[in-house]
């Protein structure tokens, strides 16, 4: 027997049971929060803070994601305090990265809570200098742009790409790289900041460092700052058309363990490797040969190059 | 957990730092791979591994990135990630000395020493250095001798110390009542002298009484913290002496990197004794057997004095297995920090000293549950501490008769910026903001503003002066005492630079985990930077208050809030 604890969430009294997050409380119900930094799999590390929610009798607003229901508590997750504070973080945010890709749910709640990012002004040009930065030490700004993140991509293999314009650094990548699934801790936070950024040793490249080119970090990345190279150069050429996509889950044939794939395709060509977050075997996780060794599939027969392919083979020259 | 490394060869002169520092008991070799493979047993010796090449060297090269990684079984991408967070740790080769000149609030205004000393690679500006009494304050980092710093300096001086000439310091001002006695009076480095001017006579009554009896002393004194949060002392030393089984920790948090900050390093310089007799009674009386100072990296005087107590007081049987003969055990680490604000939160400086990145933990779990390695922690400021031995040489109801009834005992109040004698002020809880300026001289020149508090604090005119200082008068005006800065601006004094240079800190010190403060701190410098005779406040206050609510720390919560006085003073100009 689990035993419960009794909370109020916007005026509705339920029992849930102890241990559960304000998150899975409200998620129980039908009473939906935005969430960016959290995945169900991974360790909550509670830095977005766009899932922030009121809790009487606390001074500040607390993280939903992480934030254990206690018995008696009173939660509040539409007030104007709740509100406010995700509209500017959201703001925050989207002045800062590029958040085109992100999901679609997250676009929502933006347009629900009003943002407009461009209040801060206009927003600064790519830099170079991102991954030499010294803590401690950043040149005075003018104030005539808001400072973003933007920096040329890094593409240095032909499995995934780095579009650190894009990283809302939610820390998932690294998560899912070290204890949380890898464990090989090839990626983590440097520098400090706004200056901090994921980065391996030295900003060396991937294929210098100790990466196994899992994708295990592209599968969790929430605003495709991580993006398979094949994604990546179909985007590039204006083909990437996830409406034209079907999705076929099937077992990995190389060893025995069974992990689930969903296979992505469009024009009859994989395109993408995925897992099932909610699978017993992988939690979404994969290695490199269920995740990047499908080219076999393809060249099985005698199958006329198409477009696709084309683009494709631009990643292995 | 298979470690790959970078492959970089490690110099001779790296790996002696780095093994003198790394304890080798702790590393299992067999034929040239590592066996042991618990990370956290090994991970806390990563910063002092890292203090230790830059300090030998002047940088931490990718070979002593490897090697370290090897020793302690850490992943290179994490060593390098540690070693990025730290202001005075660098990863490219840099000259061997190099000078930290302040360019923070107080010494901004006595002169323009980055730029007399123009463009050049050995000279970097630096946040407050805990120097304001005795601005412009340099500090410098050297290669293979000890680091030092010169207060105050002159162009001409930091250009010699590059060459390799030492530097003289002023002897500090003080104004002492009963925490400040031995300063400037008693030999720091005579454990007898200590002894002979009341030292140890607290831990031998705490001995005596017993830990319940000294935790209801202290709750009957009304000790609050002065670290900023004034929480009860009692009330967090008596949490962990509760908590049923050890291994518990104390900690006494040295890293005082507020601006406008000076009073721990005074005190850490001149009666380092006390600091560690006070921890000891912590221990005791919580049931720690080990204690942490966490001092600053630019206090090298303060770190050496401390580290030259610690080894008297064990000599003497003061620290080790059994304390002065009573029958527990309670020794003292000293830890350096590296340049960053953000390691004085109480969790980031937990996670320092463990080998992470000084980032803070959400609360709950607060730190007398889980603190320093998820272990009950009592965290102490050394104002704080200190007034343990106060209080059980005098005893509670004494103690508790001075100050006034919800501030009891004296302050320690940093006088800085345009004041006629600046320096550290002791003096009991209820005098009036004025009345202490003018003890400290009076304002030099006309009054304009002072900054309460620290860059935390906020701004406040001539119309405070009256203000009593305690922390009810404080919370009642809506401002704070902070850790006890009171930096004087004379009219003369450009406020919208200095208004400017707070925005810039916060920009710099952010651990830059949380969005709010990540993306806020560098939006508000922007919008300061843009106030020019008029400025944005409701964008501001809209930033501030979700700062203040969905920040994970204090750094978040206060970092606008000088802005924030500054706007409410007229010294941004109009609100637009
Ligand atoms: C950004 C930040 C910096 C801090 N720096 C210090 C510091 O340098 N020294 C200190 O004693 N407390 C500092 N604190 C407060 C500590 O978190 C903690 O409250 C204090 O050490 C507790 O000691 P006390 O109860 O004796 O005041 C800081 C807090 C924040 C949010
Ligand atoms: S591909 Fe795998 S090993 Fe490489 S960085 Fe991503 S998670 Fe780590
Ligand atoms: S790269 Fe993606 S997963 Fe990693 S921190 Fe950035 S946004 Fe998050
Ligand atoms: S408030 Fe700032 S300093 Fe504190 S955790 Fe967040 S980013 Fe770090
Ligand atoms: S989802 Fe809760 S803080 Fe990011
Ligand atoms: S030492 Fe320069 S402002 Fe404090």
């Amino acid at each position: 027997m689990s035993e419960t604890v009794s909370i109020v969430i916007d005026g509705v009294s339920m029992a849930v049971p102890a241990g559960s997050t304000i998150l899975e409380a409200c998620r129980s119900t039908d009473n939906d929060q935005p969430t960016l930094c959290y995945l169900e799999t991974l360790t909550p590390v509670n830095v977005c803070r766009v899932c922030v929610v009121e809790v009487e009798g606390s001074r500040t607003l607390v993280p939903s994601c992480s934030r254990v229901a206690e018995d008696g508590m009173i939660v509040h997750t539409d007030s104007e305090r709740v509100r406010h504070s995700r509209k500017v973080v959201f703001e925050f945010l989207a002045s800062s990265v590029d958040m085109s890709l992100t999901d679609d749910a997250t676009k929502g709640w933006m347009d629900r809570y009003g943002c407009d990012p461009t209040r801060f002004g206009p927003q600064a040009g790519p830099v170079a200098d991102r991954d030499h930065r010294h803590a401690g030490h950043h040149h005075a700004p003018t104030g005539d742009t808001a400072e973003t993140v933007s920096q040329p991509v890094k593409v240095d293999n032909e499995l995934y790409v780095r579009d650190y314009s894009r990283c809302v650094l939610c820390y998932r990548c690294v998560e899912a790289c070290g204890i949380d699934a890898q464990n090989t801790f090839a990626i983590a936070v440097a520098g400090r900041g706004f200056d901090a950024r994921i980065s391996t040793e030295f900003d060396t490249g991937l294929t210098d460092s100790a990466c196994v080119f899992c994708g295990n970090c592209v599968g969790v990345c929430p605003t495709g700052a991580l993006m398979f190279r094949s994604e990546y150069e179909l985007r590039n050429a204006g083909m990437w058309d996830s409406d034209r996509q079907s999705v076929t889950r099937t077992v990995c044939s190389y060893c025995g363990v069974g992990c689930n794939l969903e296979l992505h395709t469009q024009d009859n060509r994989i395109v993408k490797v995925t897992s099932p977050a909610d699978h017993s075997v992988t939690s979404g996780h994969l290695c490199i040969k269920g995740r990047f060794g499908y080219s076999y599939v393809q060249e099985l027969g005698d199958l006329a190059v198409t477009p696709i392919d084309e683009v494709l083979a631009r990643a292995r020259r | 957990m298979d470690l790959r490394f970078i492959g970089a060869e490690v110099s001779e002169g790296e790996r002696e730092a780095i093994h003198a520092a790394v304890p080798a008991a702790e590393v299992v070799e067999v034929d040239g791979r590592v066996v042991r493979t618990d990370r956290t047993s090994l991970r806390h010796h990563l910063l002092p591994a890292l203090d230790a090449v830059q300090s030998a060297i002047g940088y931490v090269s990718e070979g002593a990135v490897d090697e370290i990684a090897h020793r302690l079984h850490v992943p290179p991408a994490e060593v390098y990630s540690v070693a990025t967070f730290y202001a005075l740790i660098q990863t490219e080769p840099r000259p061997p000395v190099v000078a930290h000149v302040c360019d923070d609030v107080a010494c901004r205004s006595a002169a323009d020493l980055v730029g007399e000393l123009g463009d050049r690679d050995d000279v970097v500006a630096s946040p407050c250095l805990g120097q304001c009494d005795r601005r412009p304050a340099v500090f410098f980092q050297r290669a293979g001798s000890p680091d030092l710093v010169a207060a105050p300096a002159t162009a001409s001086e930091v250009s010699s110390v590059l060459d390799g000439a030492e530097s003289i310091t002023l002897e500090p001002t003080v104004d002492a009542g009963p925490l400040l006695r031995r300063v400037g009076r008693v030999d720091p480095g005579s454990l007898d002298a200590f002894r002979s001017t009341g030292g140890y006579v607290a831990l031998a009554r705490a001995i005596e009484m017993g830990p319940e009896a000294v935790i209801a002393e202290l709750e009957t004194s009304g000790l609050k913290g002065r670290g900023g949060a004034a929480f009860p002392a009692g009330v967090k030393w008596e949490s962990v002496r509760k908590q049923p089984t050890g291994p518990k920790y104390v900690v006494c948090n040295a890293d005082e990197s507020e601006p406008g900050t000076f009073k721990d390093r005074v005190v850490l310089e001149g009666d380092p004794f006390a600091v560690i007799e006070a921890l000891t009674i912590a221990g005791f009386s919580t049931g720690a057997t080990k204690g942490f100072i966490y001092i600053r990296g630019e206090y090298p005087l303060a770190t050496e004095r401390l580290r030259t107590a610690v080894a008297a007081a064990r000599n003497a049987g003061l620290l080790g297995d059994d304390v002065a003969g009573a029958g527990f055990a309670f020794d003292i680490e000293v830890r350096r920090g590296q340049g960053a604000y953000i390691c004085g939160e109480e969790t980031a400086l937990f996670n320092s000293i463990e080998g992470f990145r000084g980032e803070p933990r959400q609360k709950p779990p607060f730190p007398v549950f889980e603190g320093l390695f998820g272990r009950p922690t009592v965290i102490n400021n050394v104002e704080t501490l200190i007034n343990v031995n106060r209080v059980l040489t005098e005893g509670g109801e004494t103690y508790a008769a001075s100050g006034t009834p919800d501030s009891t005992g004296t302050r320690l109040f940093c006088l800085s910026g345009d004041v006629a004698r600046p320096g550290v002020y002791e003096v009991e809880f209820g005098m009036t903001l004025g009345d202490l300026i003018e003890r400290a001289g009076g304002a030099a020149g006309d009054l304009g503003f002072v900054m309460l508090g620290g860059a935390a604090g906020s701004l406040v005119d001539a119309s405070a002066l009256d203000l009593r200082l305690t922390f009810e008068d404080a919370r009642a005006a809506g401002v704070s005492l902070g850790s006890g800065v009171v930096m004087v601006f004379n009219t003369e004094v450009d406020m919208v630079d200095i208004v400017r240079r707070i925005a810039r800190f916060f920009r710099d010190e952010s651990c830059g985990q949380c969005v709010p403060c990540r993306v806020g701190t560098a939006r508000v410098e922007e919008a300061v930077s843009r106030a020019n005779g008029s400025v944005e406040a409701s964008l501001i206050e809209d930033m501030d208050r979700a700062m203040k609510d969905a920040s994970i720390c204090g750094l978040g919560h206060t970092a606008a809030s000088v802005v924030r006085s500054a706007i409410a003073l007229g010294i941004l100009g109009e609100p637009q």
